[in-house]
């Protein structure tokens, strides 16, 4: 193990340069440039075996990435914002296919209005298209959690994205611990796929009509249905082995208190702060931070949260449902399930890198305290540091 | 060049069963183009006619591997799997030679899948490209495309009172492919199979990308007889339509000179969907024909040089 400094966008590249996978096909977008960028580096001063593939368009990096696959290679693409929605179509194609290809993925809003800056608009907008979503907090979990991507995407042959927050994680320079080449090759294996071009002549992506499409999609959600076990034994194997505590989300002072804010991404740290202030003042509060949006973990976020008085949920997009962000929409969703319906409020920041300090947080926090003494919500979507 | 008995061997890499048209110019192309690339090729192709007759679930009329992704990246999916076969040679995974080839219709070759097509010939991907081009959107019903010819009913640009059909000439996609600077670039026909099939096998033997463009007689999308798909293939080449040649390295050659001078009229008053041209005097027929005379004279050009 190495202590190094590294940015975000630096952890994801080292990750794939440790991983070397067969073929990487890219295109660059801010703020992910660099991950291709550096990866290309390490290709052209022959440091990684990989086939660089640097492609015309993001639509056509997703679509070398299948074919790659298709033929039973390891592979990895990495985007942001309008190349993953350049994505969009072959995403679900290649969670369909069942292709175990990686995207490191840097979040920036969704034009219109352009902007380079993080908001989770991106990811959150392909929530539907079959990948498992793995946000990040900092540099040292988007190198952790691109590793354990790999492993988890060719467990269950799905695709997985693993997000980090555009400039805040990906230009920010972090302590990182990094591994010796040697433990992470043995922690992510030999990759073996069941069928490939090149073994026999397969037929890959037939026309699926109304007499078997219907079955092949109820398998697909099948196997996001039981790939959350799978993403826990992953992250425990990882756990186990390099000293660290990865879970499909983590909790923090969550025991003793009345309101928990749930949230994922860089600003898990800004609320960490605001909840230790608050708890100096003597107010009981806890966060939890999302790992896993996809598959969603309704089950364990109900047995987690049902006893709490107020979950104060954080979204850094928005549904435009009216309806609010979609960590709340689904928590909300999940919530019905249980008998206790803990009282839910949603909060929107940070659209288009709106920066987000920690008196906001516990300004939001506080306006929970009067929640739960009031027992009523005035307004159950709000925005945090917008001029309105 | 294989003779035809040699090349009847790999009859059936393309199996009979699929659900094409009779007399489906896209499908005759398939078989000859296949009979030459033999079972140790990977077939890539975009949605189209010929994936769709090719694999409806649970069957499938391939017997060499295949691989559909979508519409617009057959160039890009065929570039991964080239990639990571050359990943596994470097590893010693694999030590066979394979043909990689990807099969599209026009719509995802001249049109929606161009840039694809563009960015792997750009990048020295080792494969075939073959557009089967059959001048229109058969499979969604005859709409019209950048390689639908001038003045041609289609049901995007039908002919109506005010307007005589496609008003406007088909992309030259040969000569963009020759732009890029490919090693091998030709044009090809199903009529003239010992054409075809040399070039087919020119192709595969070409260091870097190549490309074929053949022209594929479609009886519905052009309207005439079943059994008449490879005397149209036949006329479009006397009447200099659709003229044969190859480039090579940038070095044009014809690779057929018509025998006697035949005028496009000729091949147009064979198919349904130049019909309207002939109702009344059309001045899109005389267009048509300067179009062929101007471009046959440049072809021969550029092949004395």
């Amino acid at each position: 193990m190495k202590i190094r400094a590294l940015t975000g966008n630096e952890a994801m590249a080292e990750a794939m340069r440790q991983i070397n996978p067969d073929v990487v096909a890219a295109y660059p977008i801010t703020p992910a440039t660099e991950v291709v960028q550096i990866f290309a580096s390490f290709v052209a001063n022959g440091l990684v075996d990989t086939e660089f593939i640097p492609v015309e368009s993001e639509h056509s990096a997703l679509s070398a990435c299948i074919g790659a696959a298709a033929a039973g290679a390891r592979v990895i693409t990495s985007t942001s914002s309008q190349g993953l929605a350049l994505m969009h179509e072959v995403l679900f194609i290649a969670a369909g296919l069942r292709a175990p290809i990686v995207i490191c993925e840097v979040n920036r809003s969704i034009s219109s209005p352009i902007n380079i800056h993080c908001d989770h608009s991106d990811t959150m907008g392909s929530r539907e298209a079959g990948w498992v979503q793995i946000y990040a907090e900092d540099a040292q979990e988007a190198y952790d959690l691109t590793i354990q991507a790999i492993k988890i995407a060719e467990e269950i042959f799905l695709p997985v994205m693993v997000s980090t927050d555009g400039f805040i994680i990906s230009h920010c320079m972090q302590r990182v611990e990094v591994m010796e080449d040697k433990e992470v090759q043995e922690i992510i294996g030999v990759h073996r796929s069941p069928y490939s071009l090149f073994d026999k002549p397969i037929t890959i992506g037939p026309l699926d009509l109304q007499d078997y499409f219907f079955e092949h999609k109820r398998q697909q959600i099948e196997v996001m249905n039981q790939s959350l076990p799978v993403i826990e034994k992953v992250m425990s194997e990882f756990n186990a082995r390099f000293n660290r505590t990865y879970s499909i989300f983590k909790t923090y002072k969550i025991e003793d208190a009345e309101q928990v804010v749930v949230l994922c991404g860089s600003t898990c740290g800004t609320a960490r702060v605001a909840i230790d202030k608050m708890r100096e003042k003597g107010i009981k509060v806890g966060l939890v931070k999302l790992h896993i949006i996809r598959p969603f973990p309704h089950k364990e976020l109900i047995e987690l949260l049902k006893s709490f008085k107020l979950i104060t949920v954080l979204d850094r997009s928005d549904t435009m449902s009216t309806m609010g962000g979609p960590i709340y929409v689904e928590l909300r969703s999940a919530m019905y399930g249980c008998s206790q319906h803990p009282t839910i409020v949603d909060y929107i920041y940070g659209l288009g890198g709106r920066d987000i300090d920690v008196e906001q947080i516990m300004e939001v926090l506080l306006n929970g305290e009067e929640i739960i003494k009031q027992k009523k919500v005035a307004t159950p979507i709000g925005y945090i540091g917008l001029r309105e | 060049m294989a003779s035809l008995k040699e090349l009847a061997k790999n009859a059936g890499i393309f199996t009979a069963g699929h659900r094409a048209c009779s007399g489906c110019g896209g499908a005759i192309v398939i078989n000859q183009v296949m009979a030459v690339a033999g079972q140790k090729t990977i077939v890539a192709m975009p949605t189209g006619c010929m994936e769709v007759v090719s694999t409806i679930y649970p069957f499938t009329a391939w017997s060499v591997p295949y691989i559909h992704v979508a519409f617009e990246n057959v160039s890009a999916v065929i570039s991964g799997v080239e990639a990571a076969y050359r990943s596994f040679k470097r590893k010693g995974k694999i030590t066979e030679k394979w043909n990689f080839i990807a099969i599209g219709g026009d719509g995802g070759t001249y049109d929606i899948g161009l840039q694809s097509l563009s960015g792997a010939v750009e990048r020295q991907h080792k494969f075939l490209y073959v557009c089967y081009d059959n001048q229109a959107y058969m499979n969604t019903g005859i709409q019209r495309s950048s390689a639908t010819p001038l003045g041609a009913h289609t049901t995007t640009s039908p002919t109506g009172t005010a307007i005589p059909g496609k008003l406007q000439s088909r992309k030259d996609l040969t000569e963009i492919m020759v732009a890029h600077g490919l090693p091998y670039v030709a044009q090809a026909i199903p009529s003239h199979w010992a054409d075809l099939t040399r070039k087919v096998r020119a192709a595969l033997d070409t260091q870097g990308p190549s490309f074929i463009n053949i022209l594929a007689p479609c009886p519905l999308g052009w309207r005439y007889p079943t059994n008449k798909t490879i005397d149209i293939a036949r006329q479009a080449v006397e009447t200099k339509f659709w003229p044969l040649y190859e480039v090579v390295n940038g070095e044009y050659k014809l690779s057929y000179q018509p025998r006697k001078e035949m005028a496009i009229i000729e091949w147009l008053k064979l198919q349904g969907r130049f019909e309207h041209l002939f109702e009344k005097k059309n001045e899109l027929i005389d267009k048509l024909q300067d179009e062929i005379n101007n471009k046959w004279a440049k072809l021969l050009d550029k092949c004395k040089k």
